[in-house]
């Protein structure tokens, strides 16, 4: 589903984030990315969907070669693909149900059907009751539940979170990974960047480890 | 698939719309702006329009005067009048014998002391032809060939002032050309900074919708709308301020028609040059819309 052949990627400053990295995730599978902050964890997922591109190497997403996609076919990369970030990117001057609509929107999606599938999505994360209400009312668990319906609501077939237990009491960390794991077992690739030991503890699932740009055996 | 599309555009539209509405009173201005700039090459244009028509009207049977020689007899008049009967290009003609021309000569007031003075009458029969010549060099040629006629001391016409109106007409023509264009560019110039300003303020509604793969089609399209619709709003605007103007125009000019006794009404845009009007505004709206959205939407590239 996802392989990676010798990727590296310097920025423009010298500073070298990933290093010769190999890497391969099979369809379907549940993958854990880790490592300190600045070991390339995010510049990895974010290889993925093209919103960095390598320095050098292949990456290739179920066949395609994504390290040299035109500019023009980047959006149809992204449509297949879920992704969770760090920084949530909710836009605040929507509520909670027209931000879930965004991604059925940009993939022209006619308004009856993406109306029940962003309500479904809101309910898989049990948000359908604060459709209403604007983000900046919400939870910080709440908001990254909303995330994480947004991600899914245009059935994607990979799933990327970067950190999406980062700031969440141990709880609510539970009840996302839950989620994760629930979407996992209908088919869903799911790769999630962490740094929280907590929840790798009992996982039956593959761990990465990055260290300084590199995969650690 | 082409119904979404459709929904798709429907839905941009209604947004957009509701977009201006929210704010109304920047809408409204730059809308007002946008209008005048348009009615001001478009008025010209219609005066002009309206200029050439009347003198269309008059130069649609250009005058010419045949003198006739001094000694001119009753037959000589017969055999002139004979041969305009031949000439093709002449729609009418009216004799004017000497006489006549001397008692209106005497009665016309500037002139009625040298009439009366005058020891015998100095002026000769004439014919007014008018015809159905309307440039100066058919004009020019009929004039020789009258002049031909050994009983023609003189043929006069005035092409002169057809000349001068024709070149005010052009003169007036590339003043519309300039200042439609410049106030185009000024339109479009407007249009690229209200999109500009737009683009900043939903910096992160743009990037996000990068992200998650909105096309830059998906993304180019609520400005583009946005610059389509403030263009023909615009040229609404310029259409009710020529239609109002002339309006105004022709009520003024009524009382001088009655004083003057000839029947001058200024036209209206035509319903052709209207709708050229609304969707040369609405391109105006949609160019600079498209000009800057192509020079700031690359600038946000989602980290």
């Amino acid at each position: 589903m996802i392989t990676f052949k010798n990727v590296s990627k310097r920025y423009p400053d010298g500073y070298i984030a990933l290093n010769n990295v190999d890497l391969a995730v099979e369809p379907g599978e549940m993958v854990f990315l880790t490592g300190h902050s600045g070991a390339g964890k995010s510049t990895l997922l974010k290889l993925i969907a093209a919103i960095e591109r390598p320095t050098s190497g292949v990456i290739a997403i179920s066949g395609q070669n994504i390290a040299q996609l035109k500019p023009a076919a980047i959006p149809y990369l992204r449509r297949k693909i879920g992704f969770i970030f760090q920084d949530h990117k909710l836009l605040f001057d929507r509520n909670v149900f027209e931000n879930v609509l965004l991604p059925l929107q940009i993939s022209n999606f006619d308004n009856n059907t993406a109306a029940s599938r962003a309500r479904a999505a809101l309910d898989k994360v049990s948000l359908l009751k604060r459709e209403k209400v604007m983000p900046i009312t919400l939870s910080g668990g709440e908001r990254q539940r909303l995330c994480i319906a947004r991600a899914i609501v245009h059935r994607p077939t990979i799933l990327i979170a970067d950190e999406p237990t980062g700031n969440l009491d141990v709880d609510y960390a539970r009840d996302i990974m839950a989620m994760f794991r629930s979407f996992n077992q209908v088919g869903v690739t799911v790769l999630i960047a962490t740094h929280d030991a907590s929840l790798l503890e009992d996982t039956q699932h593959r761990i990465l480890s990055l260290k300084q740009g590199k995969l650690a055996a | 698939m082409i119904r979404a599309w459709l929904m798709q555009h429907g839905f941009v539209f209604f947004h957009t719309l509701k977009r201006l509405a929210s704010s109304p009173v920047t809408a409204l201005l730059s809308i007002t702006v946008m209008g005048i700039a348009l009615s001001l090459p478009t008025g010209i244009y219609v005066l002009m329009e309206n200029l050439q028509s009347v003198s269309g009207q008059i130069a649609s049977s250009p005058q010419i005067s045949l003198f006739l020689k001094q000694d001119a007899k009753k037959e000589d008049v017969d055999k002139v009048q004979q041969r305009l009967k031949e000439v093709s290009q002449i729609v009418n003609y009216q004799f004017i014998p000497k006489d006549v021309a001397l008692t209106q000569l005497q009665q016309n007031s500037g002139t009625t002391d040298i009439a009366a003075n005058l020891a015998h009458n100095p002026l000769p029969d004439a014919f007014i032809v008018h015809t159905r010549e309307h440039t100066s060099d058919s004009l020019e040629q009929l004039r020789l060939a009258i002049q031909s006629w050994p009983e023609i001391a003189h043929v006069q016409f005035d092409s002169a002032w057809i000349d001068r109106l024709n070149a005010l007409l052009k003169l007036g023509r590339s003043v519309v050309l300039m200042l439609a264009t410049l106030l185009s560019i000024a339109i479009i110039a407007i249009m690229f900074n209200t999109i500009r300003l737009q683009i900043l303020t939903k910096r992160d509604e743009i990037e996000i919708s990068k992200l998650i793969g909105a096309t830059d089609s998906f993304i180019r399209r609520p400005f583009l709308y946005f610059g389509a619709i403030q263009g023909v709003s615009g040229g609404i605007t310029a259409w009710l301020i020529i239609m109002l103007g002339i309006d105004e125009l022709n009520r003024e000019l009524t009382p001088l028609t009655q004083l003057y006794d000839f029947n001058i009404q200024l036209q209206y845009l035509s319903l052709q040059d209207s709708i050229s009007l609304l969707l040369f505004s609405a391109w105006l709206g949609w160019l600079g819309a498209r000009i800057s959205v192509a020079n700031h939407l690359w600038q946000i590239e989602p980290k």
